[in-house]
């Protein structure tokens, strides 16, 4: 029974840390906290499950698809919610109070159109075959998102340190007004990286809402209380804490439902982020990845 | 002088001529706005079908019931809002609903205290009609209904459950405490109690431990979403049919087959009604429900039908249009319905459990048990 606690945590930590990862590259370099990330989540979800379901689109098709258009709604919304904050060098803290009356707004209306009603992709969309290996099963879907976030993960820290784009975005992060008379076009690079939370946000939105199989307007916002657990334990745009952060609050939480009680999963787990941001403000990993790698 | 005794005579006479066909006001308070709207809509369907048979015959020789249906809007101070104006200025010697049963803790003092009967058809909270002598209900409180599925169980065989509830809402958590006190009456060996939230969507861990015990049967106590949930991975973890899944009431809903597909196949559940229960009384019910509104009826407009049934028997055996008479003729209920045959208990709640029928999912749909 433990090691399928251990991979049932796995599994849990790893949706943990796919959905945070657009969160924390957002956090980390534009210094907004923009809680319409969750609303991306849902957007990705629900755009796949349109295309799936109603327009027929093949799964391998309907995940980047969905993924590219929570983007460019996460680039909209920046653009409308936070250009003019960013001009007048407003602080955090008006960015938040933006985001989150928006973010409501926004799931709120999403409700009033689509319901509150809890759908799923079609039976059968990725298959319902369970791996079983010593006792221990996995699902096709859950091993797509294990490989997923592994992809991502890998991904994202490529474009961060090994790229050209990485130094600018790094430069940003740093010192957006420098790394402006660098000669970097700091709007620009702000709306890419808007585009590629978002796209990450709406990637996760379709392969957690696979494994879950619970899509509905408010699914964001009840991930977005793990999200910030994980951003804040992990390190503040740090990629790799974001990875061991969810992976840990996972098998955290699992193996206190499983050996503890089911009652205090949550009480465990949002005690180890209080304990962390006790002892160590500045995340787990004690450092701002974006910054310094 | 003949003429004005005659006059007189019009005079004395023509209120008791109009009197006789005045119409009886009874008053409904329902959700008809908001997102519990399906609810109090299902409901007044029921009660307006009713209606039309109710009055073809009339009460108190000659009689119309005229039912005045208001909006709480799902709230208490809308529910109170509405009891006031039915007392008030409707004069309604009884009132039908309120829809859910948090509204009724806060009419029902109200109601009692003016000593008009009230009677709600789908409030199933325990403590309900301890409010006073004038709160009656039809709906049958989860009480009555989980000993019921719970004996088809270890009828299939089942010794020993494990029991799974949502902890943070006051409608699974009742469930639950009914189920287990259900369960250890019935001699069933409780292996595990597992908690989880109703808006989680991972519980993996706790079947994973659930499954680690190999119970005959779980019990689940949870609305209908976060049960959806838990059977979908149920499946993914590898629990077969082996396994007897046991809902309460929150897994009575249609709403199952549709989220959880086959993977809530074979999950038993107790109803006090269900549309293809075969009697008479019911199926005359469900053709007139098809017949007038051209879809099919729900549990809580069954228990509306027949409580306006119940409601106009009483005013014509209290012989008068007067509230505390009225109270004491539905002590004497006996009915036949929908839901099966009806009286109530010394403390104002359903007498028989009879028209419990215990369902079971196949292929995404509830079937009578066999």
């Amino acid at each position: 029974m433990l090691a399928q606690q251990l991979v049932n945590g796995v599994l849990l930590g790893a949706t943990y840390a796919l959905f945070a990862l657009g969160f924390t590259l957002m956090f980390g370099v534009l210094r907004v906290v923009n809680l319409t990330y969750g609303f991306y989540f849902t957007a990705g979800a629900f755009m796949a499950l349109w295309l799936t379901r109603d327009a027929g689109v093949a799964l391998w098709l309907a995940l980047p698809a969905a993924a590219m258009a929570s983007g460019m709604i996460a680039v909209a919304l920046d653009w409308l919610l936070l250009t003019r904050l960013r001009r007048a060098h407003a602080d955090e803290l008006a960015s938040l109070m933006v985001t989150l009356g928006a973010v409501l707004a926004l799931y709120a209306a999403m409700t009033a159109w689509l319901g509150a009603d809890i759908r799923r992709f079609p039976p059968g969309l990725v298959g319902a075959a369970a791996l079983v290996v010593a006792g221990v099963r996995v699902t096709v879907a859950q091993l797509l998102i294990l490989a997923a976030s592994g992809l991502l993960v890998g991904g994202l820290l490529w474009l961060v340190r090994g790229s050209r784009l990485g130094l600018a975005i790094r430069a940003m992060a740093e010192r957006p007004d420098t790394a402006g008379l660098m000669g970097i076009d700091t709007a620009r690079l702000a709306a890419l990286v808007s585009f590629l939370s978002g796209a990450l946000a709406g990637a996760a939105g379709v392969l957690i809402g696979l494994n879950l199989n619970a899509i509905h307007p408010y699914m964001g916002e009840t991930m977005m209380l793990r999200g910030f657990v994980v951003v804040i334990v992990g390190g503040l745009g740090d990629i790799v804490g974001a990875l061991i952060a969810g992976l840990l609050l996972g098998v955290v939480e699992v193996l206190t439902a499983g050996y503890l009680a089911s009652g205090l999963k949550e009480a465990v787990a949002f005690a180890i982020l209080v304990a962390v941001l006790w002892t160590r403000p500045a995340g787990l990993f004690g450092r701002t990845d974006l910054r310094s790698a | 002088m003949l003429r004005r005794g005659f006059i007189v005579l019009a005079a004395i006479l023509a209120p008791a001529l109009a009197r006789a066909a005045e119409p009886v006001p009874v008053g409904a308070i329902e959700i008809l706005t908001g997102p519990n709207a399906a609810y109090g809509t299902a409901i007044k369907a029921g009660l307006e079908l009713a209606l039309d048979t109710v009055n073809a015959k009339a009460v108190l020789g000659g009689r119309p019931i005229a039912l005045i249906v208001e909006d709480s809007g799902g709230t208490k101070d809308g529910a109170i809002n509405a009891a006031r104006k039915l007392i008030g200025r409707d004069k309604v010697v009884a009132i039908i609903g309120p829809t859910i049963s948090n509204e009724m803790f806060a009419v029902g003092p109200v109601t009692n205290g003016r000593g008009i009967p009230t009677i709600g058809t789908s409030t199933t909270a325990n403590g309900i009609t301890d409010i006073g002598p004038f709160i009656f209900r039809t709906a049958m409180p989860e009480a009555d209904v989980i000993p019921v599925t719970l004996k088809a169980a270890m009828g299939r065989g089942a010794k020993t459950i494990a029991l799974l509830y949502a902890n943070d809402d006051a409608f699974s958590k009742s469930g639950f405490d009914v189920m287990k006190a259900a369960a250890e009456k019935a001699g069933l060996n409780i292996l595990a109690t597992e908690s989880f939230g109703s808006k989680d969507t991972d519980f993996s861990a706790q079947l994973t431990k659930v499954k680690a015990l190999k119970p005959d049967a779980v019990g689940i106590s949870a609305l209908v979403e976060p049960v959806s949930g838990v059977l979908l991975q149920a499946r993914q973890l590898g629990f077969g049919s082996e396994t007897l899944f046991i809902g309460g009431n929150g897994s009575n809903s249609p709403r199952l087959g549709q989220i959880a597909n086959t993977a809530a196949d074979g999950l038993i559940v107790g109803s006090p009604w269900f549309i293809a229960k075969p009697d008479a009384a019911n199926q005359a019910f469900v053709t007139a429900f098809r017949t007038r509104y051209g879809r099919d009826p729900d549990q809580f407009a069954a228990q509306a039908y027949d409580t306006l049934f119940i409601l106009a028997d009483a005013i014509d055996r209290a012989g008068a249009a007067d509230p505390a008479k009225i109270r004491d003729a539905l002590m004497l209920t006996a009915h036949t319905g929908a839901m099966g045959p009806f009286r109530f208990t010394d403390h104002r709640d359903p007498a028989s459990t009879e028209g419990v029928v215990v369902l079971r999912m196949q292929g995404g749909a509830f079937r009578i048990a066999e």
